[in-house]
């Protein structure tokens, strides 16, 4: 097995491990129902980690994605109310996610400025804009709603596959596609490995970072869609400091912070993590967000310990 | 040019200075009263005093940030330490504490969450902004446990002290501008007039290097957290004093981000290696003044956010050399 599976192992073992761990403290929790929603619960994080993993990969980061769910839930409200057909929303808000994503990446190569720096203004434009189109929860009222709450596919066990998961799982073989059967994934890679070596190599960065932002803010765009039709709402405030979920995700994924190393299914499990954390304690009953915060920390720690551990004792960044 | 205008133009201090200049006079163009400074109640009031009076807690976290950044790191975990301090300051008031203890146990958990930060950064040698992202993560619901010490049912408070340190004032002026300004001082004196400044401007611009030279880089680093977590906590006691109550879950939300913004606007690089504690003040500065402006011209508040970006990403841009050249070649052009 090739050393760069390491992390993703390791991943998919702490997922299996917290899953047993359930099991063996509640009937029940064994079971597809369970994992199927905690993947329905979920598919809005995982997406727009999915995104944020292309973006982390590239050395860089992305703090707009959780403003962009919130601006993404309150037009499709809006403009639901005005009597869009929900689907032609999407497709209009996920256009406008490529664009605002590539527009991020152009400023960042262009102006030479942190991707940080610039996705934080990112991050204040879109969430000032969801107020300026509504200050009110407003409701998604539409057949195709319903339609997409009520569609799911049967798992063995009484399990049902939702249709946020569905999106989801197919969203993830799209970027598992990108990120490791096409150039532009290799590109990526190199970026994250060392920029300079990777123009050197003939990679075109100005495309490449224009690129990756863009898929970040298709991701992010989508989770709004998903997380809107979901709630069958929009809310201005909807995804506050959810770019970290998605980041505590990713890092999680076993992708390092670093850029250059780490796999897009592993960010799959990462955030499922998070899901069985917040499971877990539901299933506790005592639904305290206390835990669920101090308990996302505690892993995050630990599994950044591990990493290091792991990349310091295989180097997985090679002999840099 | 002259030299002295030379000198100022060239200086980096001009920039972030015009910005804070050019909104005043915006400001005081849409509002005639803008300016006007009166005597209420023995205090000094009017929009300038506001200016400064909202901008403290950012100006203090923004000092601890400017520390950090100079490290070639950042402190996420800001505003989860004001959520801390204030659980701690309403858990020693319902627990009886007399009430000078309890500001001192509330500096006391900031040192302590800096030094988590710093453990972390330094000895572990994980990277700062995910090292800090997990107090982030964690923080506030460390501070809902706190408040869950005593019951949890009904966080409000009364407290002289507290009440003094946030609306009181000494000789007409507030009491948290002469705070604020003593902390700027004692801090200017330990990063200018100490070696620690340049130990952490060197350990910025070269960790590895400066260790060779014989500083250590690790008990450094250490130090410019536990300094961030320190100037929080006292973010914290006066945001806290403010609501009279502990409120974990929204307190100081985005202030890590708004605290970076102050440090940028003041010509500080996230590359880490320089400090600027006098321009960081004028950069938080700016985004409050920004923030009064909006209000005052009567726009509705949510046009502030996007004001703000559009300002910082306008500076940022002006700033970039790829910007510059397109725009002097444009101006060239025009011109022959």
């Amino acid at each position: 097995m090739s050393k760069k599976y390491l992390p993703l192992v390791a991943t998919i073992a702490v997922f299996l491990a917290l899953f047993l761990v359930g099991g063996s403290m509640y009937r029940n929790f064994l079971s597809t129902l369970v994992l199927g929603n905690i993947l329905a619960d979920n598919a809005f994080i995982i997406i727009a980690a999915i995104g944020a993993t292309f973006v982390i990969l590239s050395g860089g980061i992305d703090l707009s994605i959780g403003s962009m769910i919130g601006f993404v839930g309150v037009c499709m409200a809006v403009l639901d109310r005005m009597g869009w057909h929900p689907l032609a929303t999407a497709a209009v808000m996920i256009c406008f996610g490529i664009l605002y994503g590539a527009l991020q990446g152009f400023i960042i190569d262009y102006c030479d400025i942190q991707p940080f720096i610039v996705t934080l203004a990112g991050l204040f434009l879109l969430r000032g804009l969801c107020f300026m189109v509504t200050l009110d929860s407003v409701p998604i009222r539409h057949d195709f709603v319903d339609l997409y709450a009520s569609a799911k596919i049967p798992l063995p066990g009484r399990g049902v596959l939702r249709s946020s998961a569905i999106v989801m799982l197919a969203a993830l073989a799209l970027a598992i596609f990108i990120a490791h059967f096409t150039r532009f994934g290799n590109n990526v890679y190199a970026i994250g490995g060392d920029k300079e070596s990777a123009r050197l190599m003939g990679v075109n960065v100005r495309r490449t970072t224009i690129g990756i932002y863009a898929i970040g803010g298709f991701y992010s765009a989508l989770a709004g869609v998903v997380y809107a039709l979901y709630t069958s709402s929009g809310y201005p405030l909807a995804g506050s400091t959810l770019e970290l979920s998605a980041i505590a995700a990713v890092v999680l994924g076993g992708t390092l912070l670093t850029g250059g190393v780490g796999m897009v299914a592993g960010t799959l499990f990462g955030g499922m993590i998070l899901g069985l954390i917040s499971t877990l304690i539901i299933f506790h009953g005592s639904l305290n967000s206390a835990w669920i915060m101090i308990s996302s920390g505690v892993l995050l720690f630990a599994f950044i310990v591990l990493h290091r551990f792991l990349v310091s004792s295989f180097d997985l960044r090679g002999t840099s | 040019m002259p030299v002295w205008l030379k000198a100022i133009v060239q200086s980096r201090a001009v920039w972030p200075v015009l910005a804070l200049v050019l909104i005043l006079i915006v400001a005081g163009s849409v509002s005639p009263n803008f300016f006007e400074i009166r005597i209420v109640e023995g205090r000094l009031f009017g929009n300038l005093i506001d200016i400064l009076y909202r901008a403290v807690p950012t100006a203090l976290v923004a000092l601890g940030m400017a520390v950090v950044i100079g490290t070639r790191g950042i402190d996420l975990s800001v505003g989860s330490i004001i959520a801390i301090v204030g659980a701690v300051i309403v858990w020693r008031i319902k627990m009886g504490d007399p009430h000078i203890t309890i500001l001192f146990s509330a500096l006391a958990a900031g040192i302590l969450c800096g030094m988590w930060n710093g453990f972390l950064v330094s000895a572990l040698r994980i990277q700062p902004i995910i090292a800090t992202l997990i107090l982030m993560v964690a923080g506030r619901g460390i501070g809902m446990l706190i408040n869950q010490l005593y019951g949890g049912t009904d966080p409000s408070f009364e407290s002289a002290l507290l009440q003094w340190m946030s609306t009181g004032s000494i000789w007409l002026i507030p009491t948290r501008l002469i705070l604020a300004a003593g902390i700027f001082l004692a801090l200017w004196l330990l990063i200018r007039r100490t070696a620690l400044g340049l130990f952490i401007e060197s350990v910025g611009g070269n960790a590895a290097a400066s260790n060779l030279a014989g500083v250590k880089a690790g008990l450094i680093i250490f130090v410019a957290y536990v300094l961030s977590g320190l100037l929080s906590a006292w973010a914290g006691v006066i945001m806290t004093a403010d609501t009279h109550t502990s409120d974990p879950v929204s307190v100081a939300l985005y202030i890590e981000l708004d605290a970076i913004l102050a440090v940028v606007i003041g010509g500080g690089s996230l590359a880490g290696g320089r400090i600027y504690l006098g321009m960081t003040v004028i950069g938080a500065l700016v985004i409050q003044a920004l923030t009064t402006a909006t209000l005052i011209s009567g726009l509705p508040p949510e046009y502030n956010l996007i004001i703000k970006a559009l300002v910082v990403l306008s500076v940022l841009f002006l700033q970039s050399a790829n910007a510059r050249k397109a725009i002097g070649s444009l101006v060239s052009r025009r011109a022959s």
